[in-house]
C-alpha cells in the first residue's frame, strides 16, 4: 500500500483498476539479455509488430467509419510503417548482433530514424516524427505488456493515471468507462479540475510522479475529497472506501451538513444561470428526502472567479476580497444565487449558512440581501420557504472570539475547523514548509471553540462543526466533550465516527475536554488524544 | 540483370504518406527486388519508412530499379505511377 498527497480537484471517492497513460517516451526496463534469449526476442518483436499492426488496422476502421476514408489514411499509413519489412529487419539484426532485448533494439532504432526525420529541412517530414512516435509507443506497449491501453478504446471502468491530459482529450472519453483521475500536474482551478467536476469524477491532481508511482491494472483509491490516492490498497483499505461509494444516506447521515455551492461556479466557464443552480439545490434537496441541507453561499476568492469577472490579482487572497466579502461586494450575482437557493428551499429543509463571517456588520448586510431577494421571489410569485433557518459559519478568528454578539442575528453557528485553524495559527497548511503547525487541536484554536460553545448555550443557538477535524475519530471525545452534538463529514467517515461514538459516553466525553482545556501546548493534547484512542479503538490509529 | 528507368516526381507535394502507400501496394505485386534511389539515398520499394526518408519533395529525381523475374513490368508500373502524379494536384 502506497499512499501520496495531492491537491483535490473533483470531490467523491474512485476505485478500480488504474490506466496509466504515458505521454513521455517509455521508460526501457532492460536493455540487454543473454545470448540464449535472444531468439525468444525475436518472437516478442514479430509478436508485438503483429499485435501492433492489428491493432491500429481496427483504428483505421473505426475512424473510416467515423469520419470517413480520409482521415483514416493516416493509420494505413502507421499500418504500412510497423509492416515494413526493412524495420524488423533492422530490429532482428540490433538484437542477434547485440544480445538486446526487443524492446531496447526497436526504441533504439526508432530514434535513429526519428533523428533521420528531425534533420531535415521539410516541414512535413519533420511533422512525421510525431508518428514515429505515436507507432514506436503502440509496439512498445506491445512488448512490455500494456495492451489495450489506449484512452478512446476503453472497455471497462478505470481510474486514469496520467501526467497531463489535455481536456480535449478529457472530453472524447466515454464517461462511464471513467471512474477517477489521478494527475501529476495542474491545481484545483486547471482546466482538467474544472472537467473533472463537470464529468462529476473523483480527481486529485498535483501528484508530482503518481505515473511512476502506480502499475497499469493494479487497483488503485482516487479520494477527491482529502485529495489523496492510494495504491495497492489493503482489503480493509478498500472496504473503508467502498462504503464510501454509497450515497451518505445509506451510510447513516442525518443530512447534508455542507453543500459546497461553489463547485456550481468552477464547474462551469460562465457564470450558471438562477435556473442551472436551482436544478442542481433541488437535486440536492430531493436526494436528502426531506432530510436538512445545509446549502453554504459561495465560497470563492476572487481569483477563481475572476475568469467570468474581470481577474483581480491580490497579493494575499486567502486575507482579501473572497467568499461573503466577494458576495457582498457583487451583490448581483449573489442576489441570483440566492434566488436559486429560496427557490429550492420549497422543495424541503433547506438551511443558508453564510461561510467567511467576520464582523456582526457582514451578517446583517447578508441577511439583508436575502430579506430583499425574498421580497422579490415574493413579487414574482414563486415559492420558498420564509423561515428558512440562516446560520453562520464561524472560521475567523474574530467571529469566534465575539461569537455572542451574533445571539440575534444567527440561527445557527457552524465551526469551519479547517479555515479556523489556518487564520488562528497563521498557517497555511498546503505549504509544506510551515505545515507542521498546522494543528486544530493547538489549545488557541480549542479556545475558541469553547467561546462559541459557550455563546451557544447561553444564546440557545446550536453549533454544528464542519471541516475534517469532524471527521477524525481522534477528535470525537473531544468535540462531544466540548458539547457538540451536530457533527458534518465526509460519507466515507461516517461508520467510524459513528462507532467512536458509540464507544463513549457524555461523562466521559467532558472528561476529556475539561482534561484538554488545561493543556497549554500542541503536544500534550496530540499526546492525550493518542492515548485515548489507543485504549478505546486501536483500529483507527 | 537488373532493370532500371529514370523519372521525376511530379505532384506538388511529393512523397506524402498517400503516393507512398500507392508505391508499397504496386511494388508488392511483384516478385522482383525494388528500389527506388535519389543521388544520395536508396529505398526498398516495400518500405514506407525507407521511402518517406528519400524526401522526395515536387521535382526530385528518383531511379527505379528492379532484380528479378517480372523486373521490366515491375519498372514500368512504377514509374507509370510516379509520373501520373498519383491522381494529385501536380
Amino acid at each position: 500500500m502506497n499512499a501520496k498527497k495531492g491537491i483535490s480537484a473533483s470531490p467523491g471517492v474512485a476505485i478500480g483498476p488504474a490506466f496509466v497513460l504515458d505521454t513521455e517516451q517509455y521508460r526501457i526496463p532492460r536493455r540487454s539479455i543473454d545470448p540464449a534469449g535472444v531468439p525468444q526476442q525475436i518472437r516478442l518483436l514479430d509478436a508485438a509488430l503483429a499485435a501492433a499492426r492489428e491493432e491500429v488496422g481496427d483504428i483505421r476502421l473505426a475512424t473510416a467509419r467515423k469520419h470517413g476514408a480520409k482521415m483514416a489514411e493516416i493509420f494505413a499509413f502507421h499500418e504500412g510503417f510497423i509492416a515494413d519489412p526493412g524495420l524488423r529487419k533492422a530490429v532482428a539484426s540490433s538484437i542477434e548482433a547485440n544480445s538486446y532485448t526487443a524492446e531496447f533494439a526497436f526504441a533504439q532504432e526508432m530514434n535513429k530514424r526519428q533523428r533521420v526525420f528531425l534533420d531535415t529541412t521539410d516541414a512535413y517530414l519533420k511533422e512525421r516524427v510525431r508518428d514515429l512516435r505515436d507507432i514506436e509507443e503502440r509496439v512498445l506497449r506491445q512488448m512490455l505488456g500494456r495492451a489495450r491501453e489506449d484512452i478512446t478504446r476503453l472497455t471497462q471502468p478505470v481510474v486514469i493515471v496520467a501526467h497531463d491530459i489535455l481536456p480535449s482529450k478529457a472530453l472524447e472519453l466515454e464517461p462511464e468507462h471513467i471512474l477517477g483521475f489521478a494527475i501529476d500536474v495542474g491545481g484545483s482551478t486547471s482546466h482538467m479540475a474544472i472537467i473533472a467536476r463537470m464529468l462529476e469524477k473523483p480527481t486529485v491532481v498535483a501528484l508530482n510522479d503518481v505515473t511512476t508511482m502506480v502499475v497499469g491494472g493494479e487497483t488503485l483509491i482516487v479520494d477527491g475529497s482529502s485529495g489523496i490516492v492510494i495504491s495497492e490498497p489493503d482489503e480493509d483499505t478498500v472496504n473503508r472506501y467502498r462504503s464510501t461509494q454509497q450515497r451518505a444516506m445509506e451510510l447513516g447521515a442525518e443530512g447534508i451538513g455542507l453543500f459546497r455551492s461553489e463547485f456550481l461556479f468552477l464547474a462551469n466557464e460562465r457564470l450558471p444561470t438562477e435556473e442551472q443552480q436551482y436544478e442542481s439545490f433541488r437535486a440536492a434537496v430531493r436526494h436528502a428526502r426531506g432530510k436538512p441541507v445545509t446549502i453554504r453561499t459561495i465560497d470563492l476568492g476572487a481569483d477563481k472567479m475572476s475568469d467570468y469577472l474581470g481577474a483581480v490579482q491580490e497579493h494575499n487572497p486567502v486575507l482579501g476580497l473572497r467568499s461573503m466579502r466577494y458576495c457582498l461586494h457583487h451583490l448581483d450575482m449573489f442576489k441570483t444565487h440566492l434566488r436559486a437557493i429560496l427557490r429550492a428551499s420549497a422543495h424541503g429543509d433547506v438551511r443558508i449558512m453564510f461561510p467567511m463571517i467576520t464582523t456582526v456588520m457582514e451578517m446583517r448586510q447578508a441577511r439583508s440581501t436575502l430579506q430583499d431577494v425574498m421580497e422579490d421571489l415574493e413579487e414574482d410569485g414563486l415559492s420558498f420557504r420564509r423561515d428558512v433557518p440562516v446560520g453562520m459559519m464561524v472560521e475567523t478568528p474574530a467571529a469566534a472570539m465575539l461569537a455572542s454578539s451574533f445571539v440575534g442575528d444567527t440561527a445557527f453557528y457552524s465551526i469551519g475547523t479547517n479555515d479556523l485553524t489556518q487564520y488562528t495559527l497563521a498557517v497555511d497548511r498546503a505549504n509544506e514548509r510551515v505545515a507542521y503547525l498546522y494543528a486544530p487541536h493547538n489549545p488557541a484554536v480549542l479556545r475558541l471553540l469553547r467561546e462559541v460553545m459557550r455563546a451557544g448555550r447561553r444564546g440557545s443557538v446550536p453549533v454544528t462543526i464542519c471541516g475534517e477535524m469532524a471527521g477524525q475519530p481522534l477528535y470525537t471525545e473531544l468535540l462531544l466533550g466540548l458539547g457538540i452534538r451536530t457533527l458534518s463529514m465526509a460519507p466515507q467517515d461516517i461508520p467510524q465516527i459513528k462507532r467512536a461514538v458509540r464507544s463513549t459516553s457524555i461523562s466521559r466525553c467532558e472528561r476529556v475536554a475539561r482534561t484538554i482545556l488545561r493543556f497549554e501546548e500542541e503536544r500534550q493534547v496530540m499526546n492525550f488524544l493518542h492515548d485515548r484512542l489507543r485504549s478505546t479503538d486501536p483500529e483507527a490509529l | 540483370m537488373a532493370y532500371e528507368r529514370q523519372t521525376q516526381v511530379r505532384n506538388k507535394e511529393g512523397l506524402h504518406f498517400r503516393p507512398i502507400m500507392r508505391v508499397v501496394d504496386a511494388a508488392t505485386k511483384f516478385a522482383s527486388a525494388i528500389s527506388v534511389l535519389t543521388d544520395d539515398r536508396q529505398a526498398e520499394a516495400r518500405s514506407p519508412m525507407e521511402l518517406l526518408m528519400l524526401v522526395a519533395t515536387h521535382g526530385t529525381k528518383l531511379t527505379v530499379r528492379a532484380d528479378g523475374t517480372d523486373e521490366r513490368e515491375a519498372v514500368d508500373a512504377l514509374v507509370e505511377l510516379i509520373e501520373s502524379g498519383f491522381g494529385e494536384t501536380l
